[in-house]
């Protein structure tokens, strides 16, 4: 509602089609009045008061449904609200008018007489405007929340998107099929072995995709296969050294969550130095959820203010975004040669 | 024909060597996992063809043939590099992208004897030069240089100011100075994005470290920086300044 409101206050009932209307009504009031025997000056007083009075408790009642939509029990909310108003106008006016005209007994006659259809007359309006109100005001308040709605459909495919993309790693996928392609000629039966290793992976990805949360253990094993197709791709230069804690193993963590971060870290290890490249994985259940650390070695002197920090863990933030409305959840940090990222996943 | 293979994969490079033991004129005379090791392998045997991966460890194929004065012909071998095959095209470098068949292999090396050393290395210079310049804008994050016979790497962030002298630009840096064997306007180009400004024909300064800009003679200024360095600004220079300092 209060988004929607600022939305409707922009586009404003027609102010010159609201004059004639009333114009039209205090013209016809008038003749009505004439055609009893009424003089001029009294019908016309008494037109210009009605009508005035009623337009301005119609403003009243569009102002009112500008600012709060009745909800589910709107009907009887517009009757009573147009059967109190019409009862106040009514007194209103006849109060009014009585202590204008108080000393023509014809007129106040007529004026007592005419009360019945006075208040048919109120009701009417009042009812009309509130339900043409009310009506106009739904259908602008159904248009906000549809842009609104499209707008949050069009983010979350954007980020799955993102996401799918992010598992398709090219990259990856291409130097894999480089290796078994020159595995094949010297060694089939390794080449034979990384194809299962690489099909194996691509189906985890393909099917954790259904499933949102899974226990670590079982991130854990479909990590493991990565790191070992990445392994015979690297051979010695890359090490791992994974320890989970017992409870640990069993909390619940998003599918496919930490593959990016692993990547990340040996992307940003391999590339950053030379040597042996050694990444560590470590879970445990703290006090404030699952904590998994991944961290790997770097060059703090050529490595410019830390590149191998972008594309992954964006994705990754984005997700963890996504699914805890929170941030902080993946913390990088970097002590002597070493970058760490902690990921906490709340239970 | 001597030939070198530069790849960081072991399986990568056996596929090559494998490849190559059906062409007797072609010498494999080195393989190398890295840049640095490639750099001092075309050095030592000064090889007729490599074969070049772009992505190695600490630097990539393109910044270790910017640091040679003049490369041999190269084919570059990569999985999946979208700026790298674009410049590929452009500059009709020939390359294979992994995994590649023997008979691909074959039209490589028919292109490369064909086309002649000469316009090979001519292509490869410009592609390096494409490279730097407008296509990956990460790999503007450092500027690789040779230092003696060391390999130096430097993060822009630590570039203190930028001096044109003949051929070379001298990179000013906290630890040193270093030449590279490229134009000002090179350097402009690459490092307007990251606080630099050219104050002066011959000077590219980072904006950050400025702390002073004090007048001088008449109608030029000095601008002072936080290392107490003093360096000359032009009057278009100064203008350059005023507008992005907003002063």
């Amino acid at each position: 509602m209060p988004v929607s409101t600022t939305q409707l206050s922009r586009t404003r009932f027609p102010v010159a089609a609201f004059g004639i209307w009333w114009l039209f009504w205090s013209i016809l009031h008038y003749k009505v009045l004439s055609n009893f025997g009424i003089v001029f000056s009294e019908s016309a007083v008494d037109s210009l008061i009605s009508n005035f009075l009623l337009a301005a408790f119609c403003l009243l009642i569009l102002n009112n449904m500008r600012y709060y939509l009745p909800g589910k029990e709107r009907y009887w909310y517009v009757l009573l609200l147009s059967f109190i108003l019409s009862v106040i106008w009514l007194a209103l006016t006849r109060g009014i008018l009585w202590a204008i005209f108080n000393q023509d007994m014809e007129y106040t006659r007529i004026l007592s007489q005419s009360s019945n259809i006075r208040f048919a007359f109120g009701f009417l309006m009042t009812g009309c405007v509130t339900m043409l109100s009310l009506i106009w005001y739904t259908q602008k308040e159904q248009k906000a929340i549809n842009a609104l709605k499209q707008e949050a459909e069009n983010h979350l495919r954007e980020a799955e998107l993102f996401k799918l993309r992010q598992q398709l790693q090219p990259h990856f996928l291409f130097n894999s099929l480089n290796s078994i392609s020159a595995l094949a000629g010297s060694q089939p039966e390794k080449a034979r072995h990384m194809i299962q290793q690489l099909s194996a992976f691509l189906r985890g990805t393909l099917k954790k995709e259904e499933r949102q949360m899974i226990p670590l253990k079982e991130e854990i094993s479909f990590l493991e296969l990565y790191l070992e197709i990445e392994k015979v791709r690297f051979g010695n230069r890359l090490q791992t050294d994974i320890q989970v804690t017992e409870e640990a193993a069993t909390q619940l963590i998003p599918a496919l969550i930490l593959q990016p971060i692993v990547e990340n870290a040996i992307k940003f290890g391999l590339y950053d130095t030379m040597d042996e490249v050694r990444i560590v994985i470590r879970a445990s259940q703290t006090q404030s959820g699952l904590e998994v650390t991944v961290s790997n070695p770097f060059d703090p002197e050529t490595s410019a203010g830390g590149q191998g920090t972008g594309f992954g863990l964006a994705s990754v933030q984005r997700r963890l975004f996504l699914l805890y409305s929170r941030n902080g959840l993946l913390v990088t940090s970097v002590t002597q040669n070493i970058f760490t990222t902690l990921l906490t996943i709340p239970s | 024909m001597k030939v070198i293979i530069i790849d960081d994969e072991p399986l990568a490079r056996g596929m090559i060597k494998e490849y190559l033991q059906a062409y007797p004129d072609l010498t494999l005379v080195e393989e190398c996992k890295d840049g640095f090791e490639g750099l001092k392998a075309i050095q030592a045997h000064q090889p007729d063809l490599i074969f070049l991966d772009i992505q190695m460890p600490k630097i990539n194929g393109f910044e270790m043939l910017e640091l040679i004065e003049q490369p041999p012909a190269v084919i570059f071998t990569t999985a999946f590099d979208e700026y790298a095959i674009k410049a590929f095209e452009a500059h009709a470098i020939d390359y294979l992208l992994k995994p590649f068949s023997k008979e691909r292999f074959e039209k490589a090396l028919e292109k490369c004897r064909n086309s002649g050393m000469t316009n090979a290395i001519g292509n490869t210079q410009k592609l390096t030069e494409a490279m730097q310049t407008d296509t990956n804008p990460a790999s503007h994050t450092r500027v690789v240089v040779k230092d003696a016979n060391k390999i130096k790497i430097i993060p822009v962030s630590s570039i203190q100011y930028l001096e044109s002298a003949d051929d070379y630009v001298k990179i000013h840096t906290a630890d040193g100075t270093y030449l590279k064997n490229k134009t000002m306007g090179y350097f402009e180009g690459i490092l307007e994005a990251q606080n630099f400004v050219r104050i002066h024909r011959s000077y590219l300064v980072n904006v950050q470290l400025i702390t002073r800009i004090d007048p001088y003679e008449k109608e030029s200024h000095i601008a002072i920086l936080s290392t107490g360095s003093r360096l000359p600004v032009s009057k278009s220079g100064f203008a350059k300044l005023k507008s992005i300092l907003g002063i």
